[in-house]
């Protein structure tokens, strides 16, 4: 490489002895010192960056534990998990019909009834609407629902239906189904 | 003078002592005494200043605040209320650093649209320009979170809705969001953070804000009519000529704020962040403050979720490339028949996408948004570098002492001594 640059002008540059074309010890050390900095720089940034995230105390909080029984059909809860509310609604039979019986073609996110829930009556969703965050409509009887009977988020207007699946608005994705077991035929474990 | 010391030519021995050791009163003589300045200003001048006095008064009072204010969520929004009830006069302080926070985004802006009105950010001040937008960036930043703090309802909703924009990031986004938040959502380690962060930003706003000044004493300052001075019978020393000019600003700048913290400390306000925080509910119409309304209508326009972050914060990113975009020679607006019209239509737009972006999102709202999203990049994108090939502009003054001046110039206006000798008439 250094062949094609200035001869004359290059020798004066390199130290004494050293050929002036070559690749030059120099040029090694500086190579591996920044090599060494940049990693250096890495590795004490890292603690840093790391110390955002959630600590052990937040992660520990993991786990909530539903009691069924007192939801009736056609009722829902609203629970705490990680800090964020977690809808279980105990749907009635035409809710679940109306969730299984649309076309996967009809949705913006495709995910069928089934893959959503673990037992019919039981959806669990988080209760967070995926655009931006705010807490959709529709957990009381009173609450406008959406046109598709699910849930409504007013901040800026997405629809989901009683499967917890986006129909209409802003909001990319289908409401999470949080990771849950049935403890017992009426109790779950969220997380 | 001894050897290694600065060559000092103030007489008062103290001053001396030290201004031959650390030159700071040869530089404040310099850059604030007779640094020269273009002889005619208008008032829209007086923003710089007046954005610097806030900020010292953002940090005076906030510093304050602090000494009562506790980061937790249990206790945040209650130590804010005894801040407003037991506190000696903190109510005072309190709603002195709200307003201000308001007044400032007020200053700011207007600073702002003057420097796009004449012309500020071409060559040679580009870099000058792009540091006000920085400090802009900083700004809102600092707003955001310092919002957060009493933890109302609007402080949480604000913080979810804000940072998930970060969700619509490909693959890293929800990554990203937990890391800000430093847990599931929006939490007390998010309140904690924001805090500490709310203390630092404006620390480095005064950094960035002294960058920005000292590349202003490089180029010198701009002037409506957007042409350089050639000599000093354009310019005037910054003292007294614009310490007095500031200072007028100064006091009427006081009174509209001490009308604001006296007579209607809330308006400007929402009446929901008197509620505590509550991540269950979400406040039926949840609002930003008025200086992020353009930006969040803009963010609604847009029916898809990435589309919406990335032009909102393209709204942003195009005043960063502004002075490459704007391809005309001529400066200020005066003298560019075209596109002050159009610059004109684009400051309306923005009071539009400010009032539409209160509005909720549905219906003919959501058209209007559109519209304006359109007109405001379409002036950056398209007007702008066309007419600098189109347009045809006035023919430019010969000089600044010729334009405001007139015939006089000739006979003398001349730096400040003859300046001021030659007009004994204007005093009478
Ligand atoms: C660029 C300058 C600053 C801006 C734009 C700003 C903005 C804000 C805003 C909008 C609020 C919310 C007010 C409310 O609704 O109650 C706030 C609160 C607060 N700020 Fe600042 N601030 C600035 C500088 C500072 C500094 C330097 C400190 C501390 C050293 C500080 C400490 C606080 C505290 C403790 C609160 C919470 C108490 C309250 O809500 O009134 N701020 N700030
Ligand atoms: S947060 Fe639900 S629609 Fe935007």
């Amino acid at each position: 490489m250094a062949e094609t640059s200035a001869p004359s002008g290059a020798a004066t540059h390199s130290p004494a002895g050293a050929p002036a074309e070559a690749v030059t010890k120099r040029d090694f050390l500086k190579l591996t010192t920044t090599a060494f900095a940049v990693v250096g720089v890495g590795a004490l940034a890292w603690p840093f960056i790391s110390s955002l995230a959630p600590g052990g105390d937040v992660l520990a909080l993991a786990s909530t534990d539903v009691d069924l029984a007192p939801i009736a059909e056609g009722q829902a809860v609203t629970v705490m998990w990680r800090g964020k509310p977690v809808f279980v609604r105990h749907r009635t039979a035409a809710e679940i019909e109306a969730a299984r019986e649309v076309q996967l073609s009809a949705l913006k996110d495709p995910a069928t009834d089934e893959a959503r829930v673990q037992q019919a009556p039981w959806l669990v969703v988080v209760g967070i609407c995926t655009h931006l965050g705010c807490v959709p409509l529709g957990q009381r009887p009173t609450d406008a629902r959406g046109d598709f009977g699910g849930w409504f988020c007013p901040c800026h207007g997405s629809h989901y239906d009683t499967s917890g699946r986006i129909r209409r608005g802003p909001a990319p994705t289908n409401l999470e189904v949080p990771g849950y077991t049935f403890t017992s035929d009426s109790a779950i474990r969220i997380g | 003078m001894a050897i290694g010391l600065h060559d000092s030519s103030f007489k008062n021995p103290v001053v001396r002592w030290v201004d031959q050791r650390l030159p700071v009163f040869t530089m404040i003589q310099k850059e604030y005494g007779t640094f020269p300045t273009p002889r005619n200003f208008n008032y829209f001048w007086n923003f710089g200043a007046l954005a610097m006095i806030n900020l010292m008064i953002m940090i005076a009072t906030g510093v304050f605040l602090a000494m009562h204010y506790t980061a937790h969520v249990d206790h945040a929004f209650e130590s804010v209320e005894r801040i407003m009830r037991d506190v000696n006069y903190g109510w005072l302080i309190r709603y002195a650093h709200m307003n201000g926070a308001h007044l400032f985004f007020a200053v700011v802006f207007i600073h702002i649209w003057r420097g796009m009105y004449y012309g500020s950010y071409k060559a040679p001040r580009e870099l000058l320009w792009i540091l006000g937008v920085v400090i802009f960036l900083l700004m809102m930043a600092t707003a955001f979170m310092g919002y957060v703090l009493p933890w109302g309802q609007m402080s949480f909703w604000g913080a979810t809705v804000i940072t998930n924009l970060f969700s619509a990031i490909p693959l890293i986004g929800p990554e990203i969001v937990t890391y800000l938040w430093g847990g599931f959502s929006v939490d007390n380690p998010t309140l904690n953070r924001f805090f500490s962060l709310h203390f630092l930003l404006p620390f480095v706003i005064t950094g960035v804000v002294f960058l920005h000044v000292a590349a202003l004493h490089i180029t010198g300052s701009n002037n409506p009519l957007g042409i350089e001075p050639k000599g000093p019978q354009d310019t005037l020393p910054f003292h007294p000529y614009y310490t007095a000019k500031d200072s007028v600003g100064i006091v009427v700048y006081l009174a509209v704020f001490a009308f604001l913290v006296f007579f209607m400390p809330n308006y400007l306000g929402h009446a929901d962040n008197y509620i505590p925080a509550n991540p269950l509910v979400t406040p039926a119409h949840i609002v930003p403050e008025w200086y992020f309304l353009p930006f969040y209508a803009i963010l609604r326009a847009v029916p898809d979720k990435l589309g919406g972050v990335i032009l909102m914060f393209g709204a942003i990113a195009v005043l960063f490339v502004l002075p490459w975009l704007d391809t005309s020679k001529v400066r200020s607006m005066r003298f560019r028949p075209i596109a002050r019209i159009a610059f004109l239509l684009w400051t309306v737009n923005f009071m539009v996408l400010t009032w539409v972006g209160a509005k909720p999102a549905e219906g003919h709202y959501v058209l209007i948004a559109q519209i304006g999203t359109m007109i405001y990049f379409a002036y950056f994108l398209v007007v702008l570098p066309a007419l600098g090939r189109l347009e045809r502009p006035l023919p430019l003054p010969e000089s600044i002492a010729r334009a405001v001046l007139g015939p006089k110039a000739q006979l003398g206006g001349g730096p400040v001594p003859g300046g001021a000798t030659a007009q004994p008439m204007e005093k009478a």
